[in-house]
């Protein structure tokens, strides 16, 4: 019985990370890092790797030492744990893949204060089990992830008729290439159109449901 | 009036050949402000920027209090990053090193206007706690690090991006503002439709491009 009762929590927090209350679309936290690494689905595979690694490590480490950490200097102990698992991505990147850290610039120490990752320490690491926690940051990222590679293709192949860096069919010589959508406007626009289908799915679904 | 512009920086710039670094850190901050604006091209400090941006009055408090940590915080950063972490080799510390800067900045400004002056406390109190979590600060001071800025460039180019965050936000504030009133498919209102907005002022802002070819 107990275990049933504790998949069915598993499900909710998995549901509630990746739809029901997506980072992207529904808070409307993380943008800054959703707009710059886009241009390329490389970069954003990376990007998304590293925030899944930091913010469910970060999650469950804050939950663990919920008990421990005085109430008014939380914070700033949230940023630092969050910190730490950043210089750890940062020096990986760096030593084994150079040429990515140049790519993504300063956007990887950015996650410290990506709001997806402290809304999550502050929101729900702070009062839940650090197992809970670990699954709710990883589908959070999750959520995070899938919005952004649909971003990515999309502006990688309109803009550079390319996906991975691999020729695409039609778009790579027939396709008059969207040159804005690897640069910065094209970021908004994508992600502007992005949010507005997945909201308005969301919305029918819900007057469904009443 | 195009000419004009160009022939006065021509004469700028040569006055200012004396000190080159001078110069250069003014093209830095002219460049932060239009052609490279912090917001609309490299996308930091977006979270306030959508969520903060409703009233032109909030914005504007905001946007000052931008202006003042980041170009504080940048020039603290870059002598503590180059005094401190390099001699010792720690540079891959400095993203705690910041952050804990731009912490105990914000908190030791928050003491000081609460303590002298009230009425700017009144102003910037409550923008200041949001401050720390804001990419834009951390962001200046790890683009300095990044593109290897000597201390006066540093001050220009943070000067420069916080004036440009200023403007952005103020802009937005202004246009929605006016949007208040009109009817916007419903899954598109709110963020959807800042984005969309955001997006038109940075095709608008590339229009820059291009100002300081002199340079």
């Amino acid at each position: 019985m107990a275990v049933v009762s504790k998949k069915s929590e598993a499900g909710k927090i998995i549901a509630e990370g990746l739809w029901n209350n997506n980072p992207i679309f529904k808070q409307v936290l993380g943008i800054c890092s959703a707009l710059a690494v886009t241009n390329l689905v490389l970069n954003t595979i990376v990007m998304c790797g590293a925030l899944v690694f930091t913010l469910s490590l970060s999650a469950a480490t804050v939950s663990i030492l919920r008990n421990f950490t005085p109430r008014n200097i939380r914070m700033m102990v949230e940023t630092l744990i969050i910190a730490f698992y950043v210089i750890i991505v940062d020096v990986i990147l760096k030593a084994y893949w150079p040429q990515m850290s140049d790519n993504l610039g300063p956007y990887v120490g950015l996650i410290i204060t990506n709001c997806i990752v402290m809304g999550r320490c502050e929101a729900y690491g702070n009062a839940n089990p650090p197992l809970r926690a670990f699954i709710d940051g990883f589908f959070n990222a999750l959520g995070y992830s899938f919005v952004l590679l649909t971003i990515a293709a999309f502006r990688e192949i309109l803009g550079m008729g390319t996906f991975l860096g691999i020729a695409v069919p039609y778009f790579s010589t027939g396709w008059d290439k969207w040159i804005v959508m690897v640069m910065p406007p094209g970021a908004f626009f994508m992600l502007a159109i992005v949010t507005w289908i997945l909201r308005s799915v969301q919305i029918s679904r819900e007057e469904k449901d009443k | 009036m195009d000419f004009k512009v160009g022939s006065d920086f021509k004469r700028g710039k040569r006055q200012m050949n004396e000190n080159p670094q001078i110069w250069q850190a003014f093209v830095v901050c002219v460049s932060a402000v239009f052609t490279n604006n912090i917001l609309l091209t490299y996308f930091l400090g977006m979270c306030p920027f959508l969520a903060v941006s409703r009233e032109i009055k909030t914005s504007v408090g905001l946007g000052w209090a931008v202006i003042f940590v980041l170009t504080c915080t940048s020039a603290i950063n870059w002598v503590t990053y180059h005094y401190v972490l390099v001699p010792f080799g720690l540079e891959f510390f400095r993203f705690i090193l910041f952050i804990i800067t731009i912490a105990a900045f914000v908190q030791f400004v928050e003491m000081v206007l609460d303590r002298y002056s009230q009425p700017l406390y009144q102003k910037l109190g409550i923008f200041l706690p949001l401050i720390t979590v804001n990419c834009a600060i951390l962001g200046a001071s790890l683009f300095m690090v990044i593109r290897d800025y000597t201390f006066i460039v540093t001050v220009g180019y943070a000067l420069g991006s916080g004036i440009g965050w200023f403007l952005a936000i103020v802009a937005m504030a202004g246009i929605r503002h006016k949007l208040a009133n009109q009817r916007i498919p419903r899954g598109l209102q709110g963020p959807g439709i800042t984005l969309i907005i955001a997006g038109m002022m940075a095709l608008a802002f590339i229009g820059f491009t291009g100002i300081l070819q002199g340079s």
